[in-house]
Order: C-alpha cells, then sequence, then structure tokens
C-alpha cells in the first residue's frame, strides 16, 4: 500500500482527490475553497496598516489559515516518508530546452538550480521569486481568488466569471512561460 | 461595519448566515462569504489543518506543484495538469449538484449556501497578472505553501513577495479599474 501511495500520482486520482476538496469544506463547516485568501488574512493580522481591505475580522477566517499550515505540514510528510526516489519526469522537449539553460537537476519539484539562497541578491533571484511572488499575490487578490478559488470552486458552481478568470490565468501563463521565463532563465 | 461597498450594493442577501458574519470581508471579496453562524471552539479548526496536510500531500504527490509540471503545461508539452484540474473541476460540479439537488448539510446540521460571483475587470487583469507570475514561481499560492513544506526554504521568500502584492493591491484597490 505505501508503495503504491509512494509512486507518482495519475493525473485522474490527484484530479478526484483535489476535486473532492471542495464537498469535504462544504460539508466540514460551509467554507468555500479558496487559498489565495490566506494572504489577504496574514495581511489583515500582521499589517492592516488602517487600509479598509485588511480591516475585518480575520480571526473568522482563521479556519483558512489552519488549512494552510496543514498544507505545509502535508508537504513535508510527502517529501519526507512518501518520497519517491526516481527523478521527476518531465517532457523530453522541455528537458532539452532547460538543458540549454544550465538547468537539469531534477531531484526536486522546483529546480534548485534557479531556487536557491545563493541566488536571492541575483538578478535571476529578484525575478523569480520576488517579482514572481508579488505578481501572484497582487493578480490573485485584484482577480478575487487563484486556481482553487476560481478554477476550481467557482468553475464546480458554475460561475461564469471565474471562467473568464481562469481563462486570464492561462493567458497570462502561455505568455509568461514561452515569452518571459526563457529571457529569464538567461539571466 | 455594515454599510455596503458602492460595488456590491446590489448583492443579494438570501443567508441568515449573513447577519452574523463580517460584512465587510464577505462583501469585498467573493472568497470569502461561506460563514457559518454558531460559534464555535478554537480547536475546532483543527479538522481543517488535517484537511489541509491530506491536500498537501495529494499537491505533492501528484506533482502539482512542481515547477517543470507548470512550465509543461504552458508550452503545451503534457497533459498531466489539464486532466489534473479537468478531473478537480468534474469531481467538483458533480459534488456541488449532488449537494444542492439533494439539499445535504454541513456534519452540524447548517445549511450549505453558495454565492454567485460577480464579473468585475478585475478578474481579467488580476487574471493576467497572476497568470504572469504563476508560470514564472511555478506555483498558485497554495502550492507555494507546499514547496516551502517540501524543504525548498526560498520559498518563504516567494510567500513574503506574494504577501506583499496582496498589501499593495489593498492599498491601491480604490486607483484599480474595476
Amino acid at each position: 500500500m505505501l508503495e503504491l501511495i509512494k509512486q507518482p500520482w495519475h493525473w485522474s486520482v490527484a484530479g478526484l482527490f483535489i476535486g473532492l476538496t471542495v464537498p469535504l469544506l462544504l460539508i466540514l463547516g460551509n467554507k468555500s475553497f479558496g487559498l489565495s485568501a490566506n494572504l489577504r488574512h496574514i495581511c489583515a493580522a500582521c499589517i492592516p496598516a488602517n487600509i479598509p481591505f485588511f480591516k475585518y475580522d480575520w480571526k473568522k477566517e482563521a479556519w483558512n489559515l489552519f488549512y494552510i499550515v496543514g498544507v505545509i505540514i502535508g508537504g513535508f510528510i510527502a517529501a519526507h516518508y512518501l518520497h519517491d526516489p526516481e527523478q521527476v519526469k518531465v517532457a523530453p522537449t522541455l528537458v532539452a530546452d532547460l538543458a540549454s539553460h544550465g538547468i537539469d537537476d531534477y531531484s526536486e519539484l522546483v529546480p534548485t538550480q534557479i531556487f536557491n539562497w545563493d541566488n536571492l541578491l541575483t538578478l535571476k533571484g529578484l525575478f523569480f521569486f520576488v517579482v514572481g511572488g508579488f505578481l501572484v499575490g497582487f493578480g490573485t487578490r485584484y482577480a478575487g481568488g487563484c486556481t482553487s478559488g476560481h478554477a476550481i470552486s467557482g468553475l464546480s458552481n458554475l460561475q461564469w466569471p471565474s471562467l473568464v478568470a481562469t481563462i486570464c490565468f492561462m493567458v497570462g501563463g502561455f505568455i509568461s512561460a514561452n515569452l518571459i521565463v526563457p529571457f529569464l532563465l538567461n539571466l | 461595519m455594515i454599510d455596503a461597498p458602492k460595488d456590491k450594493k446590489q448583492r443579494v442577501i438570501t443567508s441568515p448566515e449573513y447577519k452574523h458574519s463580517d460584512f465587510e470581508v464577505r462583501s469585498l471579496d467573493s472568497q470569502c462569504v461561506n460563514a457559518s453562524e454558531k460559534q464555535v471552539p478554537f480547536y475546532y479548526n483543527f479538522k481543517y489543518m488535517l484537511a489541509g496536510i491530506l491536500f498537501g500531500v495529494i499537491l505533492v504527490k501528484a506533482e502539482v506543484i512542481s515547477w517543470f509540471r507548470i512550465q509543461e503545461m504552458f508550452r503545451l508539452e503534457s497533459f498531466h495538469m489539464y486532466g489534473v484540474i479537468g478531473t478537480a473541476v468534474v469531481v467538483g460540479a458533480i459534488s456541488v449538484f449532488l449537494i444542492k439537488k439533494l439539499n445535504i448539510k454541513t456534519i452540524r446540521g447548517e445549511v450549505i449556501d453558495f454565492q454567485d460571483k460577480k464579473f468585475n475587470k478585475g478578474q481579467i487583469f488580476g487574471g493576467l497578472t497572476f497568470g504572469l507570475g504563476w508560470a514564472i514561481t511555478g506555483a498558485c499560492p497554495g502550492p507555494l505553501f507546499a514547496q516551502l513544506g517540501t524543504g525548498v526554504t526560498v520559498i518563504a521568500v516567494t510567500i513574503l513577495s506574494a504577501i506583499a502584492g496582496t498589501w499593495v493591491y489593498g492599498k491601491f484597490r480604490d486607483r484599480l479599474p474595476s
């Protein structure tokens, strides 16, 4: 059984479980699945700075902060106790392209040749961690949700604004991955 | 606190839960509209932590948090992520349909309510902005936290930066097209 869990999961299994998160949270306590809201709750809890957008009772949304702490713990458990010794398998075309940018370490789920502390104060690090993270935080809140809130919760409830948001996520991603990321990899 | 912001005046308040909820947060952000009428002890939240642990394990084992998988998706080199998200939406939609159809209640017997999302330009401009960032970080907000959990500690910087991005949005939201 443990061996079965340890190997990378098929997309249909992963999709099934992620989809079941929607009814799980609704049935546990009438909670809407959406993770980017946590970034706002952290702002409201730590640095509200008298901004109306952050002046609300974030403690009522504490369930979501518990959830995201759980996600961190889940990541730790999966990486340390359910780890698959095989390297991450990705499309050969991507492997070839990344190799031309000097990325060939597939031991982690993120390329550690980019995401490491030594890169923090370099131009590459500035774009990959700081600018990338900023765009994610700014964009999700402006859009009113992220992949979980719009693409999964919103589409599950057949909300057309969520479809608009999801299409825009994808368009932004296509532009970025094909035109911007190759440029950033050369920095 | 109960003054409705001008852009949300037309919101139809149908759920009795609203009167006990924090109107500000719910009206400004469609992500936070659900609320429980009952006051519950703090430790009840631990069940959400368990659900989060399960979700974190899924994200890692399905390689959804993989930067490489996100690049593949946006370069149309693999079906994996489309399969994951597509399956999740179908399963989620069937679940929501059944909850509505069979009038399924929460474990404490409360009615489950759904709010419609309102269209605004943020879903376009914000959506595009998030998409640009998503392909760079290789992770949306949930996976960022899971990546941190797997031990890539530098992702803490990305998360702090995402928090800063959210803060800047909150600071300037009145001046942005909506």
